[in-house]
């Protein structure tokens, strides 16, 4: 199951993306600890398999560097960014 | 907001419908997974010229969840298997990848006979000081004094210092990170899988469920905040200064980068040199698609 | 040399020894990745293989143990070459990992072992046919291979390109069980042109990636198609028990499914597999049951025990694995006596006697190996059996 997660922003150019594949993560914590910009955290909430994933707590903050996705052992997190639409 | 969701670019490495991974959490052999699908994209090798060879052990089971040709073969020998395929198969990128145990004790001999030829592969080792699959027994990485289901009194040998034993038996490329810098690794295999001739790369990585939960040393994550504090960074160093020690200064970097004469070219060129006109160079059964 | 064809094959008249026409076979049955150790008295057919393969466009690397030699093999087959090892007792010993390896994974590969006076170090230079039951249970677990054993160097050229047919029909790892003498013997050996020699080529499947599942059986058959990496097929192959399209699955039905399958490969197909040579059966009272060097020396005792008056028959073995058990439990029927000389303490002797099931009496000849039997000691036993 995955949560895409973006950053909604008006003075923005891109808006970092997080998209976590909940059921596959086991909540090892290295997204969360080696994310430059301490975006993410860990759920409350817990998987299936009684872990608990990561959530993209600042979205504001993000930046789609994809430390995190580059960091996962379960391939259950990456990032990515997108140009943000100009609004008329 | 309305855009699609990118699907994961790792994915098309994987075979996606064999996860989750039979790896813990929080063990570092993932993380050296995904640089290494990195490493794919950025080498821009195609994929159906690559072939992974792996041995026994839990960094064993990479070959089977990476979406290429791969063959996960017996305990130690997953060198001379790739050795076999390259000579058959000048044509396929081998990449052998396998744990500290697998390489170093029972593939040993084949790992040194391998760099001594300059046989055309990239060897990862995931070293995680430990065999994991089996419960966590001592293997020749394994420092003095920790413990480990065969010593459990603590490690009493010598370790080995991998990059310096590859790089005495003739290496051409000789790195060592850990599973934190993933950047580095990322970097390091897309620069080795591209180069030719025996290519070593060492990563150390946690092993939570045994290795540092029976010496205290936390989980995973721990072990990575501790790759990240004790690492430093020396390229070029002289690989004698490089060994490991139990909770010291990791040296990490790209050590060597040499070129020499791989197997096949040296091969090529004695029979060349004896045998002129009468040669019939091998051609490799690659040319001609499976399909009829 | 000089006078090889462009396909490499050696056509012609030749005097040969049993090792150096084992690598004239293989060279013209199409193989061209070789994988060797040395090893008394196999040595012979790594050096000429060694020697010949840059001149007919294959490749040969003495690797540092059996260990290494025995598991390239298996990566040379999988690249899609027709591959091949040799060694002797001890090194068979050492490949027997590996052959369960192929064996699982259905590699299509030939083991050459030029059998030697065991256990151990034995006596190196000396003959023996100690590996028989090794060859058929060597490695550990359940599973089904090939074993072929020529008589004369031009057997070993005939059956070496059996061997390679074999291995690809069956996709199994087949064993040429030679022995020192037959090894060591120089004798004639013809070698036909190579379009009268019948090669049977890998079985690639025609199958698209996606639909091609590398351990599920070919239409029709028990055997599956074969592809190789670089095609497009992204296969993975394992040790591990393994779902039909050869990922790991561990589990009790998946393991009974793959076994039965690999075994009845074999087992159901053994009419098509099994090869002997019979002599004057019709009449038999007593066969004399041989293989090997034994068969040689087995002649000359029927001779010796017929020119004495005795209806004594002869039931080569061809292929000791998988062993003819119809035609032995056939002739038990009405036979007195089978009588069994082998160059070791008795072990072909014993699925002579498993099949027989007392029916009729079985008289080993065991020899602890080192020499030949002298044929007057297979004479008296079959004269023993006849009265």
């Amino acid at each position: 199951m995955t949560t895409a997660s973006p950053a909604p922003k008006k003075d923005k150019k891109f808006q970092g993306i997080v998209v976590v594949n909940r059921e596959n993560c086991k909540g090892c914590g290295f997204c969360v600890e080696f994310c430059p910009l301490h975006c993410l955290e860990l759920e409350k909430g817990y998987n299936a398999k009684g872990y608990h994933p990561p959530v993209l707590a600042k979205p504001e903050l993000c930046n789609g560097c994809d430390m995190c996705g580059l960091m996962c052992p379960d391939f259950s997190i990456y990032g990515y960014r997108e140009k943000l639409e100009q609004a008329a | 907001m309305s855009a699609p969701v990118k699907e994961n670019p790792v994915n098309k490495y994987l075979r996606m419908e064999r996860m989750p991974s039979i790896w813990c959490p929080g063990c570092g052999i993932g993380t050296t997974v995904n640089c290494f699908a990195r490493a794919l994209d950025e080498s821009k090798i195609p994929l159906d010229n690559l072939a992974v060879v792996s041995g026994i052990g839990c960094t064993g089971r990479v070959a089977g969840y990476l979406n290429v040709d791969s063959f996960h073969t017996t305990h130690g020998r997953a060198i001379p298997f790739a050795t076999g395929l390259q000579l058959a198969r000048p044509d396929l990128k081998v990449v052998v990848y396998s744990g500290d145990g697998d390489l170093s004790a029972i593939g040993g001999n084949h790992f040194i006979h391998a760099a001594r030829r300059n046989a055309d592969l990239l060897v990862v080792m995931v070293n995680n000081f430990t065999y994991g699959m089996t419960g966590g027994q001592v293997t020749p990485t394994t420092f003095r004094p920790a413990i480990a289901s065969t010593t459990p009194y603590g490690a009493f040998e010598q370790t080995f210092n991998m990059p310096m034993l590859a790089d005495s038996c003739g290496a051409v490329y000789v790195a060592r990170w850990t599973a934190y810098h993933v950047k580095q690794l990322a970097k390091s295999m897309a620069e080795a899988i591209n180069k030719r001739g025996f290519r070593f790369i060492e990563i150390a990585a946690p092993c939570p469920t045994l290795y540092l939960r029976r010496n205290k040393l936390g989980e995973g994550l721990d072990e990575m905040k501790f790759y990240k504090e004790k690492s430093v960074i020396r390229h070029g160093v002289d690989t004698r200064e490089v060994a490991l020690d139990y909770r010291k200064e990791i040296t990490v970097g790209k050590f060597v980068d040499r070129e020499r004469p791989t197997l096949e070219d040296a091969m090529d060129q004695r029979y060349k040199e004896a045998l002129g006109k009468k040669y019939v160079p091998y051609v490799s059964p690659g040319a001609a698609k499976s399909q009829a | 040399m000089s006078n090889a064809t462009s396909s490499g094959t050696l056509t012609g008249s030749h005097y040969l020894d049993g090792d150096h026409a084992c690598s004239e076979g293989a060279i013209a049955a199409g193989c061209r990745f070789a994988a060797g150790y040395p090893i008394t008295p196999s040595t012979e057919v790594v050096e000429r293989l060694s020697q010949r393969f840059p001149l007919v466009g294959g490749r040969f690397l003495q690797f540092e143990d059996e260990l290494a030699a025995s598991i390239a093999l298996l990566g040379g087959a999988w690249g899609g070459a027709k591959a091949c090892t040799v060694t002797s007792g001890p090194g068979f010993s050492l490949m027997m990992e590996h052959l369960g390896l192929a064996a699982i994974t259905e590699t299509p590969c030939v083991f050459f072992d030029v059998q030697r006076a065991g256990p151990s170090t034995g006596l190196p230079t000396q003959p023996a046919q100690g590996d028989m039951m090794q060859a058929r249970f060597g490695s550990h677990g359940d599973y089904r291979i090939i074993a072929l054993c020529p008589n004369s160097p031009q057997e070993c050229f005939d059956l070496t390109i059996e061997a390679f047919n074999m291995a690809e029909e069956y996709r199994v790892p087949v064993l040429v069980m030679l022995d020192e003498v037959v090894g060591h013997m120089t004798e004639k050996v013809v070698i036909p042109d190579q379009k009268d020699i019948k090669v049977t080529e890998r079985r690639w499947t025609k199958k698209p990636p996606g639909e091609f599942k590398l351990f599920a059986p070919a239409e029709g058959s028990l055997v599956p198609e074969m592809v190789k990496p670089g095609d497009g097929y992204r296969i993975h192959v394992t040790g591990l028990t393994h779902d039909e399209r050869g990922y790991p699955k561990m589990t009790v039905p998946e393991h009974e499914k793959m076994q039965m399958r690999l075994w009845n490969k074999i087992v159901l197909n053994s009419d098509k597999i099994v090869k002997y040579e019979a002599k004057d059966l019709d009449d038999a009272e007593v066969v004399v049951v041989s293989y090997g060097i034994t068969s040689r020396i087995a002649e000359r005792a029927i001779q010796q025990a017929r020119a004495q008056g005795a209806k004594v028959g002869s039931f080569r073995l061809i292929t000791a694995w998988p062993f003819p058990e119809k035609e032995i439990l056939q002739l038990s029927k009405k036979v007195k006596a089978f009588v069994v000389p082998e160059l070791n303490l008795g072990q072909m002797v014993l699925e002579v006697q498993r099949i027989v099931e007392g029916r009729c009496k079985t008289i080993p000849v065991p020899h602890v190996g080192g020499t030949v039997h002298d044929p007057q000691v297979i004479t008296n036993a079959i004269l023993g059996a006849v009265r």
